[in-house]
């Protein structure tokens, strides 16, 4: 481990890692809730187009990826509301616009190559700069910042808009805070993993927490749990094993979301078992009479 | 549901001065205390389709109302609008003596909504669901106070629900689902509540049980406006019906009573009625029991 630090590019990378380990779940465990898994995705691509931006105009391709992916999110929303269109067909338009437009700029910035464009399809942690882990990591406070404050409000949102909607709550700005939030965990993630694998951080982590927990809080914090192992130990992994780290994290992450299936199916089948223990008499309450008499019971 | 013993307890702190003033009788109810909701001329419409043509309704504070009607009457759509959830295309409301649009004391109110399932994608405690209610009145950043918390636990005892608190709402029955749903509107301590028909779903007992807890709800003085399919365990809770067809009022006032056998309390509804076209008018009106499968579309009435 101390043979990794030694590196100031692995110093940056495990930084990078970290904050993205960290920032990512957060947001996953809203956008799972409220059904948005692929939202990542299609940002991921629109920032794409952004990095392209910031090659061809001689920017600094994360500044410029945030500012696209922000813009792209607000209209991805805008969208999705405006024109009737359903999520799913408006985050296809962002895939489809947003990864022909950075192919379409790349090609056309002088001396950037394939390679260029395959280290952010794909990640290269290895290579990023002081100024990046910057803005990455003030990005990273902006995102934990505006969950802190409209986290609960986030919470109702993404449970059921009709009764945020009743609860007065300013529905379509917080549809774009999260959204724009989300944009933003991307351009995060988008050095390690890549744009094409952004989005896993956001959601495996979150999809594994969720086979062992019953509650909302323990859920995003067992995903933070294991989006930081993931993040790190997919680092390590890559680092002396020689393998892509992008990849390496993301399969890691998908390895513990198997083990949490797995545990989460015995866990949920032992509680059953007790459950099913009858209770002594002499402990009844009127709730038991209830729950006997519920037809309507999921679970035995 | 138990019998609610200590629910007087539980919600007394709910009784504000525009409750009380209106319990002393319906005549002081009007002139002194603006009616929970005021709708006029209400028009809303679908894809073009016009579902609200013309709705006149005002609910005085106190009063435990009914909206019924057929599935497509716009009963579902009245009541969205009149929190704002549903545009009108013409129209007004007034929440509280105060035009919608400017309405900003939501957490008078406690919303309902209809719903298979009380949880979301990812497991939520029924104690986080139930909390969650108390959005509109808690402020940003704040940690939830003793005061939060003991509301929650009453919203919980409620429904008798307290022992299933830390128990993710996914394991619970459709009926104790339900339940939650009504818990997080208690959890606001909300003074007025608009629910969207509470009992679907749900088996004969937790209907018997919700309908409890309505009716100390009204005794408690809150404001309570229900949409219903057919009046069941809450015939008697009901003070006021009224009964939507393709968006207008066909009727306003005593609830329609109950014919035959299928429309008693606890009865379980398996097959088609004979005569749909029931020669009382004022309960053909009422009556939608001639379909046996009900089709739930996301945003429709």
């Amino acid at each position: 481990m101390t043979e990794l630090l030694q590196y100031e590019f692995m110093r940056r990378a495990l930084l990078a890692a970290v904050l993205v380990g960290l920032v990512a779940p957060v947001i996953g465990t809203f956008l799972v809730q409220r059904r948005l898994a692929l939202l990542g995705d299609g940002i991921g691509h629109v920032a794409l187009t952004g990095v392209a931006l910031g090659l061809l105009t001689s920017t600094s391709p994360v500044l410029t990826a945030a500012v696209v992916a922000t813009v792209g999110a607000i209209l991805m929303e805008l969208v999705r509301v405006r024109t009737r269109t359903s999520g799913d067909v408006a985050l296809a338009l962002l895939f489809y616009g947003g990864i022909a437009g950075g192919v379409l700029l790349i090609g056309l910035t002088p001396g950037a190559s394939n390679a260029t464009l395959t280290s952010f399809l794909f990640g290269s942690v290895s290579t990023v700069g002081e100024q990046d882990i910057w803005i990455v990591g003030v990005l990273a406070v902006g995102v934990l910042a505006v969950l802190a404050v409209f986290g609960r409000e986030l919470f109702v949102l993404c449970q059921d808009e009709e009764v945020a909607r009743a609860h007065g709550l300013p529905v379509r700005f917080l549809s774009i805070l999260l959204a724009v939030t989300a944009a933003l965990t991307v351009v995060i993630a988008m050095r390690v993993v890549g744009v094409l694998m952004v989005s896993a951080l956001m959601i495996v982590p979150v999809a594994a927490a969720q086979q062992l927990s019953r509650s909302f809080r323990v859920t995003m914090g067992l995903a933070v749990f294991i989006g930081l192992s993931s993040s790190l130990g997919g680092l390590t992994t890559a680092f002396y094993s020689d393998l892509a780290p992008g990849a390496t994290i993301v399969l890691l992450a998908l390895a513990v979301y198997c083990v949490a299936v797995l545990s989460g199916g015995l866990l949920r089948r032992t509680a059953k078992r007790r459950r099913a223990t009858p209770p002594s008499t002499a402990a009844r309450s009127p709730m038991d009479t209830m729950i006997q008499s519920d037809r309507g019971r999921l679970t035995p | 549901m138990g019998d609610g013993q200590g629910f007087d307890n539980h919600f007394r702190f709910r009784h504000n001065v525009g409750v009380s003033a209106q319990l002393i009788g319906s005549g002081s109810r009007s002139s002194q205390v603006p009616p929970a909701f005021q709708v006029v001329d209400a028009h809303a419409a679908y894809d073009g389709v016009p579902v609200l043509n013309g709705v006149d309704v005002q609910v005085p504070v106190g009063q435990t109302m009914a909206v019924l009607g057929p599935n497509g009457s716009g009963k579902s759509t009245l009541m969205r609008a009149m929190l704002g959830i549903v545009p009108l295309t013409s129209g007004r409301i007034h929440i509280h003596g105060t035009p919608l649009r400017r309405f900003r004391d939501w957490k008078r109110i406690g919303y309902v909504p209809q719903r298979l399932t009380a949880g979301g994608a990812v497991p939520a405690t029924v104690r986080e669901i139930v909390a969650s209610g108390q959005v509109a009145r808690r402020r940003r950043l704040s940690l939830s106070t003793k005061a939060d918390r003991a509301a929650v636990e009453e919203a919980l005892a409620a429904v008798d629900l307290s022992e299933r608190a830390g128990d993710a709402v996914r394991e619970l029955s459709g009926g104790q689902q339900q339940r939650v749903l009504i818990a997080r509107a208690l959890a606001g301590r909300p003074d007025t509540f608009v629910m969207d028909e509470p009992m679907a779903g749900v088996d004969a007992d937790n209907q018997r049980a919700l309908a409890r807890t309505i009716a100390r709800l009204s005794e408690q003085g809150s404001t309570v406006v229900l949409v219903l399919h057919e009046l069941g365990p809450l015939e008697n809770v009901i003070e006021r019906a009224v009964v939507l067809e393709q968006g207008r009022v066909v009727h306003d006032g005593a609830p329609p009573a109950a014919i035959g056998a299928c429309a008693r309390p606890g009865h379980v509804h398996q097959h088609p009625h004979p005569d749909p076209n029931d020669p009382d008018p004022r309960v053909a009106s009422t009556d939608a029991h001639s379909e046996i499968v009900r089709l739930e579309v996301p945003h429709r009435d």
